[in-house]
């Protein structure tokens, strides 16, 4: 069979109106079925014919998966809210900043404009071996080819790899772990909730997918919970442009440090691994440590502990190390300035 | 300048609010009726021969029509490079990507379909993507007939284990040359020379990208081809086409009256415009070819990247004594391609050596096909050269400005290769006097005093980069008439790429006959409407050759008011004058005869006055226009004869400040300046438009834009946007502006010449020389300048990077 890409095949098109008439036909249809949400990532695939869906399940008209709403003290995200609305979201501004900035440094505005913040934690890698249609384990096959002596492998992982050595794409999901949040997952059977760094699995987990998803599953609703509301953040993206760019690394932290001592910390990267990694040691490590240049300095030495680079990506140690520094020298000012004013 | 009412004063071309307001119809917008479309079956290898092809089952589907293949083409014989000449469909693809045949069906979903139900046995054949590869003892050739073009022939050439020695080091191995030339005593040069730098530089090959991907329509009618394409020049299209698809040019109609964009990759259309002219021909529908992204990737033409050495001395007051200048140019798998030859040219003419050796191989690959991109070789020259340049500066403690100016050409510069005992002169530059204005304009002496200077993370850096490109061509015709309605008609020939140079151009003509603007009818677009022989819209041409020949045909029709009105009103034609849309008697201006009238004698006089009788020195293809244009008005028509001393170059020279970080490696372009000595100025706002988005393209390839090939499998990984990253406007500087000089070339009857190309190499080597002064010399010998080899080489203290492997 001649291959042919950038033209989307024939499927048959279901547009529930209501998440329940969404799960029965995930039910019914389980891995036949493609859930589209914003579609960024979702046509690239269609259109590419490499996924080749007999069933696709718009979510684009079921409104209770819309909006951001106040619970239990903190927020709740419908999946199908736009990156623009949590961008704009006036509580998100106030209590949750970490999560307007990853959301503003996502992709572009107009695809901000049609692209979900449930798309952007759950969308697929984009290594360019196996977008490009290349049959890798990722793909069901038996060579990572983006591991292999002429690879180009700059934007590949430095942590995790198992066969497999794609990143996580996505700008909101380091915010996410760092806020604690909770994905609330929902099928025919019933509702199970998860922390968000539970969501993302590796390839020693599943190869073949970047989270806990299994056909007929639907990620509906993101919880941020009031524990880290209005905490120090600090989340900077590092890419190639300015806009419409994927990260080439991440990073997100929520640090409380009264009187300038870190008391709970929270901190994620992504870009390094095939799911954004939690930095727990890292963590651990800065509980009941002074805010200031010494301590961020020893959380960027230890955040690279045990890092292993490809042929391209030695500089990703680096750069990891850089923004760890950062986001802990910097949300550590932050504290230490409110410790000042107070 | 101050006397001219039109030229060089802003105004909105006729074309703008259709583009506006989306009203503009491009290519793909045309309907047609019965019309089908088709799509494209690409090679999945680099190169390989085809065995058979299995189109049963595709052409069993219901709604599939033909499908067409390299058979359908009219028979190509091996030329006088030795290799067949590039159709739009071939039996022997020779990169990955290269289309193999098409399919026309009712819509594009079932010719998708159809192209998957085809089988294709396909023999693999040698393969190489980067062009030293090739050059090593044992390395591949891209075609089975070589791997190098000697002399645009193509030979196989392989160096020596001895000559890659060097590449150990990260030195560009230097083996026997393709082509060479020099001037002066090169040895005496560096004898000379205080300071010899030696640096290996790698520029990337990039897609053209035009956000317009070559679709086209086409139909035929009583045995005429109609074409509605995207194409960077018009009139110069229909041969092209003609040629592709095998039939006279009387016989093909090209219909563009907008093109979204072409850098060099439509110059005369585009091959694939053969494949819906073909299919239409064969089905005898119309036949509507829309290309994909990932087709346009492919197909859509790429700038040919290099990987070059050179070895520069300086005295100490930075005269550049000697340059000798080694380019490996990746020319793609087909034609022979001049940017080699350009950066040598261009290199010898923006820093004046005294003396230089220019040697150069072009070797063949397997990946897409290479045409000129804008500034094709000068852009090149400027990235490779330019940091070697400041470089000296900074180790002989001179600044970067008075260093361009030290070397910079003036007046009739001497540049390139000696040609009989002799080199070329340009006809004028003034670059030393743009170099003062930007320095100034700029802020130049402030801002070198912040850069260099850390200020927590960052860290910012000023650059500076001269630029010079052929700015101009001689020889082709206008064409324009007055009617009795007292409106002038101008034909315009150009295309429409996007840089209002189609119409700005007959600008010229409204202010030699004093014409209000309002009382112009701009006639552009579509070859059925009487156009006249007009350059091909390439190599920053259009401006220079088009205003003389639109100068040339209002002057004759001056000529031709003061013959009309001294038949009718007595004396000699020089006793006659022309303005306010009447042609009168000197001291006497009631004595005379409006336009609207003069167009009616003209009509009734017949012969040379309304083109009836046409003159002898113009082309063909504006013989055909005028005739048919004849009777219409008074016929203003002539071949632009007039003399040139020199060769036509512009210059643009660039100024950029940037700020790094370097904990991320993550830069932001602050500031940039163009300034432009393109003689006169014509339409101010479309100038200031290409010198930033000129610029702008040079910015990409320092920042961001690149090809990336995995040599294995000869397979391109880029291929979409946010992979091969073009800048979006966001990476724009966040402020720019831009000045000209405004000095009219004395070669030239307006003084204006082009201005397309040279503000590339000034954006890329501005941004390249400020991030070099922001965190070193030895951070980067390669573009695209990331943050990642920003970082790793700071990290080092050495460059990181590799330093040769061409698509990375």
């Amino acid at each position: 069979m001649a291959v042919i890409r950038d033209v989307m095949p024939a499927f048959e098109l279901f547009q529930p109106a209501n998440t329940h008439d969404a799960l029965v036909l995930l039910d019914r249809y389980g891995r036949d079925a493609w859930v589209l949400a914003g579609g960024l990532d979702s046509f690239d695939w269609l259109k590419d014919r490499i996924k080749r869906p007999r069933v696709v399940v718009d979510l684009g008209g079921i409104q209770e998966l819309a909006g951001i709403k106040s619970a239990a003290g903190g927020l709740e995200i419908g999946a199908m809210t736009t990156l623009t609305e949590v961008v704009r979201h006036e509580v998100v501004n106030e209590k949750y900043s970490i999560l307007l900035k990853a959301a503003e440094a996502a992709a572009s505005p107009q695809i901000r404009n049609q692209g979900t913040i449930g798309g952007n934690v759950s969308q697929d890698t984009r290594c360019w071996y196996y977008r490009g249609g290349w049959d890798c384990y990722r793909a069901g096959g038996n060579i990572c080819y983006a591991d292999t002596p002429t690879a180009i492998n700059r934007e590949h992982a430095i942590f995790g790899a198992d066969r497999c050595v794609a990143v996580s794409p996505s700008d909101t999901a380091p915010a996410l772990i760092a806020l604690d949040a909770r994905m609330v997952i929902q099928s025919v059977g019933g509702e199970r909730v998860l922390d968000a760094e539970d969501y993302f699995i590796g390839p020693g987990t599943d190869i073949t997918r970047m989270n806990v998803l299994k056909p007929g599953e639907l990620l509906t609703a993101i919880r941020l919970p009031a524990t880290w509301a209005g905490s120090q953040f600090y989340f900077e993206k590092v890419a190639d442009r300015k806009v419409w760019d994927f990260p080439i690394m991440n990073v997100a932290s929520a640090l409380v440090a009264p009187g300038g001592s870190i008391e709970r910390v929270r901190l994620a990267v992504n870009g390094v691994a095939a799911r954004p990694l939690r930095l727990k040691t890292v963590e651990d490590a800065l509980r009941g440590k002074k805010c200031g240049e010494e301590t961020a300095e020893m959380a960027g030495q230890l955040a690279i502990q045990g890092a292993e680079p490809l042929a391209h990506n030695a500089f990703k140690i680096p750069l990891m190390r850089n923004l760890v520094k950062r986001a802990i020298r910097e949300t550590g000012m932050l504290a230490l300035a409110r410790a000042g004013a107070a | 300048m101050s006397e001219y009412r039109l030229i060089g004063k802003n105004y909105t071309t006729p074309d703008l609010v259709a583009k506006v307001t989306g009203k503009a119809k491009y290519a793909e917008d045309y309907r047609a009726d019965g019309m089908l479309f088709c799509k494209l079956l690409l090679s999945p290898m680099p190169h390989a021969r085809v065995r058979r092809i299995d189109t049963s089952r595709a052409l069993a589907m219901a709604g599939v029509k033909a499908v067409l293949t390299a058979e359908d083409f009219p028979p190509v014989k091996v030329d006088q490079t030795g290799l067949k000449p590039e159709q739009a469909l071939t039996n022997e693809p020779v990169y990955h990507g290269e289309p193999i045949l098409a399919v026309a069906a009712v819509d594009e979903v079932t010719a998708a379909d159809a192209i998957e139900r085809i089988v294709l046995d396909l023999e693999p054949l040698p393969f190489v993507v980067d062009p030293l590869a090739s050059l090593r003892p044992n390395g591949a050739n891209a075609r089975l007939e070589g791997n190098v073009y000697v002399n645009r022939e193509i030979k196989t050439l392989k160096w020596t284990e001895q000559d890659f020695a060097d590449a150990k080091l990260g030195k560009l191995p230097m083996g026997k040359a393709a082509d060479e030339w020099g001037f002066g005593d090169i040895d005496a040069g560096f004898k000379q020379a205080d300071l010899i730098l030696d640096e290996t530089f790698v520029v990337p090959s990039t897609g053209h990208q035009p956000l317009e991907p070559r679709s086209a329509m086409a139909y035929w009618q009583n045995g005429k081809l109609y074409l509605h394409g995207s194409t960077q020049s018009v009139v110069r299209t229909v041969a092209s086409v003609a040629g592709w698809v095998g039939v006279d040019p009387s016989q093909v109609v090209i219909i563009s009256e907008y093109t979204g964009g072409a850098f060099g990759s439509k110059i005369s259309g585009t091959h694939s415009m053969a494949i819906p002219a073909l299919l239409s021909k064969k089905t005898g529908q119309p036949v509507m070819m829309r290309l994909s992204r990932e087709e346009e990737h492919y197909i859509g033409r790429a700038r040919a990247g290099m990987q070059a050495r050179a070895r520069v001395g300086f005295r100490k007051d930075g005269r550049v004594t000697a340059m000798d200048f080694y380019v490996v140019m990746d020319n793609g798998p087909y034609s022979p391609q001049g940017d080699a030859q350009s950066a040598g040219r261009v290199a010898s003419l923006a820093y004046q050596p005294m003396a230089m050796r220019f040697r150069t191989v072009a070797v063949l690959t397997n990946t897409p096909p290479r045409t000129s991109q804008r500034s094709p070789g000068g852009m090149q020259a400027n990235a490779i050269l330019e940091p070697i340049l400041s470089q000296a500066a900074r180790k002989l403690g001179i600044d970067q400005v008075a260093m361009r100016r030290l070397n910079a050409p003036a007046g009739k510069a001497l540049y390139g290769p000696l040609v009989d005992g002799k080199q070329h002169y340009v006809t004028s530059s003034f670059v030393k006097q743009a170099l003062d204005r930007g320095e100034k304009l700029f802020n130049w002496q402030e801002r070198k005093q912040r850069s260099g200077k850390r200020r927590g993370s960052k860290v910012t850096g000023v650059g500076v980069a001269v630029s010079p490109y052929v700015g101009g061509s001689i020889g082709f015709d206008g064409l324009l008439t007055i009617r009795p309605d007292g409106k002038l008609h101008i034909q315009s020939g150009v295309g429409n790429l996007g840089t209002h140079s189609v119409i700005d151009v007959t600008r010229v003509a409204a202010e030699v006959l004093g014409m209000p603007w309002d009382k112009c009818e701009v006639v552009w677009g579509n070859t059925a409407n009487h156009l006249p022989w007009t350059c091909i819209s390439a190599g920053s041409q259009t401006t220079h050759a088009m205003t003389r020949a639109n100068y040339a045909a209002a002057m004759d029709a001056k000529r031709k008011l003061q013959e009309i009105a001294a038949k009718d009103l007595g004396g000699n034609p020089g006793d006659y004058d022309i303005g306010n849309q009447r042609v009168f008697r000197k001291g006497n201006t009631s004595r005379g005869l409006s336009f609207a009238q003069a167009a009616r004698r003209a009509i009734k006089l017949g012969g040379l006055y309304d083109g009836h009788e046409l003159p002898k020195d113009i082309n063909a293809f504006t013989k055909t226009s005028a005739t048919a244009l004849a009777g219409l008005g008074l016929m203003g028509v002539a071949k632009d004869n007039y003399p040139r001393d020199g060769d036509t170059y512009s210059y643009v020279i660039g100024f950029a400040e940037v700020e790094v970080d370097v904990e991320t490696g993550a830069y932001t372009l602050l500031d940039y300046l163009a300034v432009a000595d393109v003689g006169t100025v014509l339409h101010p706002r479309s100038l200031g438009g290409q010198l930033l988005g000129g610029s702008m393209l040079g910015m990409g390839h320092a920042i961001s834009q690149k090809w990336v090939y995995d040599q294995q499998y000869g397979v391109p990984l880029a291929k979409r946007f946010h992979h091969n990253k073009p800048p979006t406007i966001l990476d724009f500087p966040v402020k720019a502006g831009w000045d000209a000089l405004n000095i009219p070339d004395p070669e030239t009857p307006v003084g204006a010449r082009g201005v397309g190309e040279p503000p590339v190499g000034a954006g890329f080597g501005a941004v390249l020389t400020a991030l070099a002064d922001a965190v070193g010399d030895e951070v980067f010998r390669r573009a695209p300048v990331t943050a990642d080899v920003i970082l790793a080489s700071l990290e080092a203290g050495h460059r990181m990077h590799d330093p040769l492997t061409a698509h990375l």
